[in-house]
């Protein structure tokens, strides 16, 4: 048995009125990775800030040990002191500086007064090597991607003399390439004897990377799991710990939806870039989505997806968009603008809820009725009881989890953000979805519901287009499975012809150019 | 319990007790001074542009902080161009409005287009008219007069922006005000009511009839005592309808029709709002358009009651409205704030105006006090908005 590096022992944190955690117990042994896994707000990010500091000590009961000693930390700096360091989960650098600047900000190299940007430059360019970053630390991090931007944070904390890395989320913006990439890394840094926590929705790489895994569910540490076997354990058994039930199946059933005539036809749709009005973003697409049905496109980040839902949406990304499109086989041409793409009963779900999906400084009901306030008001007047009323209605048909629809929308988990912005295109009344990664950030309850509501639209004749990177809810959920790559349609299968194997077979051969 | 829902009640209207303890302070130190009928009708008399510059500052400030510069220097421009019509061309009342109005919407067109659809940052299409109105107003004046100034106003016009209805002598009892006070009242107490047996009806969460009465009962209260006072300095002025009318029009544009939803919405969170339908660009147009509307009618009042158009005429109006808004709780950053807190924002300030002219504090050492005065009061707020987390 190796040695214990930090025990957290009855560890309690009260907020006004909620307990977030209660009387946890938390172990890691120097030398593991351990994750940590549990619902969104089950109390894992409380429990690393209170580890960290951003909760000083004083302001939770039960003690922290490290190495030995008990520790009293007031910020975040004394916790770096001691070699602990946490990477947030929404990446912390400045876009507009170097990699260099950005890894020693708060840190810097050299005297007080002034920077020894030499120092600066090549200690960065030493951790930039160890993360396997090729990238000069010269490089403004805006012109790296977010894969190597995560590298970036990665390279900054272990500049940090990092013995005990906290990883919150990190794999969560990176497409499956760039997280395995990641994941390897953090092997790589376990045989060089780094002690690592991970925070991970996702599970496949939790059983992958974990030598121990512990479940919170409701503030409490439910249980911890062995990985360090031969055999991964399954998701399954850890999806069991963290809902507290078997879940046999992760994708309900749809059954007897029968599938009507066409109801949005795309052919041979070209956007181009915004910005760079030579570059096509999406390149001669054609597709076709049937009342009742639910289509799968499934794609790697950048591939070109989120532009094609949008440019079809009312034009509302890209220029010089050509091709046609019928809705109920009549051809239509949409004007410039969500507005008419709206009155066209076209609703686009976003990927980014938080950054142009909801209006977080507002209330729960505010943002419901947002998209058909037409349908709340009278001569632009707006009825506030009838707006009540539908904001009410649609808490309880998707299981809002709230108070009051008064709630502002930033007070919400991720989950319950989703859901609002999911009753506010439903309360649009469309015909036509296009849902851009809906489970995105969300934890295993919440995807369940959203896949029951998914599936409860394609029962009321909806046409669903569901945009995805995560392969098992495509192929799970979909009824046919559009495979996209560098903005062109590379394959279309059936949803029982397709597998893992062979879409991304599809994917790696239109890459090499075959 | 009820001490908890006191001590919310009070968190809540931080600001209104501001402006009830620097009341109280200026009522002791003028020895009364300030409750005199006259200082009720000063004290709307001079208000009056702030009120009504801050309805339109309100509106751009929703839209994400953005603010207009130049409406201290338009209200110069309009008065030297009104003095024109008037005094010199000798139009009519009713015929110079229109005209003044049609110049305000021109402004507004132009420097909406220039926001919305050439994407200019608000503050600096609006420093171009705050650099150049006023010189344009000032070479206006000093061309047409050779004491560069112009004046005096037909007497039409000023009863019309300055003057009192139902005119009666000072000191008589005027009953046509107190009759409006009590009835001004009684609106509120039953549109109280009546919503709260609406909310009731419907089964929604609704306030105690003792929350309600005393809700309704404090405000009516103070149209009552407002009016009294007024009707003992010779009646209702005719400000005091014009302030009141913008009031409850804006009022009810923010709080009840779907434009002013945009306008949260779009302040909120600009992307969302596009995403959804809102034609965000029309919305920041609008936001414009509709200042240089207000700042010309905030025009009127200004000159009835100075009685002449000249070069000083509008400065810092501005920032007299951006304080009333800020002050009165407009988020900085967009997307919060409502007209009855930037009322209770330029009441406040229009209290310590009066109060330290009152006691006849120099003019120097009323701008120190005005300022710390409005950083206090807007810390005093943040403060207690903190603790009530």
């Amino acid at each position: 048995m190796a040695k214990i590096l930090l025990e957290m022992r009855n560890i309690t944190k009260t907020f006004p009125g909620v307990k977030a955690l209660d009387n946890v117990n938390f172990q890691v042994e120097e030398g593991e990775i351990h994750a940590l896994v549990g619902e969104n707000g089950a109390g894992k990010s409380t429990l690393m800030n209170v580890l960290s500091g951003i909760y000083p000590y004083g302001t939770y009961e039960g003690d922290i040990v490290y190495n030995g000693n008990v520790c009293k930390f007031n910020t975040i700096k004394d916790s770096e002191k001691l070699g602990i360091v946490i990477i947030h989960q929404e990446l912390a650098l400045v876009p507009e500086m170097t990699i260099g600047e950005n890894m020693y900000l708060g840190n810097e190299r050299g005297h007080k007064f002034a920077i020894d940007w030499n120092k600066t430059y090549s200690e960065a360019d030493k951790y930039l090597k160890m993360v396997g970053l090729s990238e000069s630390s010269k490089t403004l991090v805006k012109d790296i991607g977010t894969g190597k931007q995560q590298l970036v944070e990665i390279a900054k904390a272990l500049a940090k003399q990092a013995k005990l890395l906290i990883l919150d989320e990190p794999t969560s913006s990176l497409n499956e390439e760039d997280s395995r990439a990641l994941l390897d890394l953090m092997l790589s840094f376990k045989k060089q004897g780094m002690t690592m926590i991970i925070i991970s929705h996702k599970l496949n790489e939790v059983s992958y990377v974990a030598d121990t895994i512990t479940v919170v569910r409701d503030g409490a540490t439910i249980e911890t799991i062995d990985n360090s076997g031969q055999e991964p354990v399954s998701e399954e058994r850890i999806i069991k710990g963290m809902v507290g039930r078997e879940m046999t199946n992760r994708f309900p059933k749809r059954e007897n939806v029968p599938i009507g005539d066409k109801m949005l036809e795309v052919t041979d749709w070209t956007v181009h870039h915004p910005l760079y009005p030579e570059r096509k973003v999406v390149d001669g697409v054609s597709m076709y989505v049937r009342k009742g049905e639910v289509v799968g496109i499934y794609g790697l980040m950048g591939a070109g997806r989120t532009e094609l839902a949008m440019s079809i949406f009312g034009q509302t990304y890209g220029t010089n968009i050509s091709g046609s499109m019928k809705i109920d086989g009549k051809p239509v041409k949409i004007r410039k603008g969500a507005d008419d793409a709206i009155r066209h009963k076209i609703a686009y779900v976003t990927e980014d809820r938080k950054g142009n999906g909801l209006v977080l400084s507002q209330s729960i009901k505010v943002n419901t009725s947002l998209a058909h306030l037409d349908a709340i008001s009278s001569h632009t007047v707006i009825d506030g009881d009838k707006e009540y009323a539908v904001a009410e209605e649609y808490r309880d048909k998707l299981k809002i989890k709230t108070p009051t629809v008064e709630q502002l929308v930033g007070n919400l988990s991720g989950g319950n953000q989703q859901k609002v912005l999911l009753a506010k295109w439903m309360f649009a009344e469309p015909d036509i979805m296009l849902l851009d990664e809906p489970t995105r950030g969300i934890d295993v309850g919440a995807k369940y519901e959203i896949y029951c509501i998914i599936n409860d639209l394609a029962a009321a004749g909806k046409c669903v287009v569901m945009i995805s990177s995560e392969l098992p809810e495509v192929l799970g959920m979909s009824d046919r499975i559009y495979i996209m790559n560098e903005g062109k349609f590379v394959g279309e299968m059936k949803a029982e012809d397709a597998t893992q194997e062979n879409i991304m077979a599809l994917i790696l051969k239109s890459g090499r150019g075959e | 319990m009820d001490k908890k829902l006191v001590l919310s009640a009070l968190k809540k209207n931080a600001m209104l007790i501001v402006l009830v303890l620097v009341y109280l302070f200026f009522l002791i130190l003028t020895h009364g001074g300030i409750f005199e009928p006259s200082s009720f009708t000063e004290l709307i008399n001079q208000n009056a542009y702030v009120y009504i510059l801050g309805a339109g500052m309100l509106m751009c400030m929703l839209t994400g902080g953005n603010i207009d510069l130049s409406c201290g220097a338009f209200v110069c421009l309009i008065s030297a161009i009104g003095g024109v019509f008037m005094i010199l061309q000798g139009l009519g009342t009713g015929v110079s409005i229109l005209l003044l109005l049609l110049i305000g919407v021109v402004y507004g067109c132009v420097l909406g287009f220039l926001i919305a659809y050439v994407h200019i940052p608000p503050w600096i299409a609006t420093l171009a008219g705050y650099l150049s109105f006023r010189g344009l107003g000032t070479f206006i004046l000093s061309s047409n007069s050779k004491t560069g100034s112009l004046a005096p106003f037909p007497a039409d016009f000023r009863n019309l922006f300055y003057g009192r209805i139902f005119p009666t002598e000072k000191g008589v009892f005027n009953i046509p005000c107190f009759l409006f006070g009590i009835i001004a009242a009684a609106i509120v107490v039953l549109s109280v009511f009546s919503a709260r047996r609406n909310r009731i009806k419907k089964g929604y969460e609704a306030d105690t009839v003792k929350q309600a009465a005393i809700k309704s009962g404090i405000s009516a209260a103070a149209i009552i005592l407002v009016m009294t006072r007024m009707a003992m300095d010779g009646g209702i002025p005719t400000t005091l309808l014009w302030v009141a009318g913008i009031i409850l029009i804006y009022s009810f544009i923010t709080s009840k029709t779907t434009i002013g939803r945009h306008f949260y919405v779009v302040g909120g969170n600009i992307e969302a709002a596009r995403l959804s339908g809102v034609n965000t660009k029309r919305i920041m147009f609008i936001a414009y358009l509709n200042m240089a509307v207000l700042t010309t009618i905030a025009t009127m009042p200004v000159i009835a009651r100075s009685n002449s158009a000249y070069a000083n005429l509008g400065k810092n109006f501005e920032m007299d409205a951006i304080s009333a808004c800020v002050v009165g709780g407009v988020s900085a950053s967009g997307g919060a704030g409502t007209v009855l807190g930037m009322v209770i924002g330029a009441t406040l300030i229009g209290v310590i105006n009066l109060g330290m002219s009152l006691i006849s504090l120099d003019a120097n050492y009323q701008r120190v006090v005005k300022g710390f005065v409005l950083l206090a009061a807007v810390v005093f707020d943040i403060l207690s908005k903190k603790r009530a987390k």
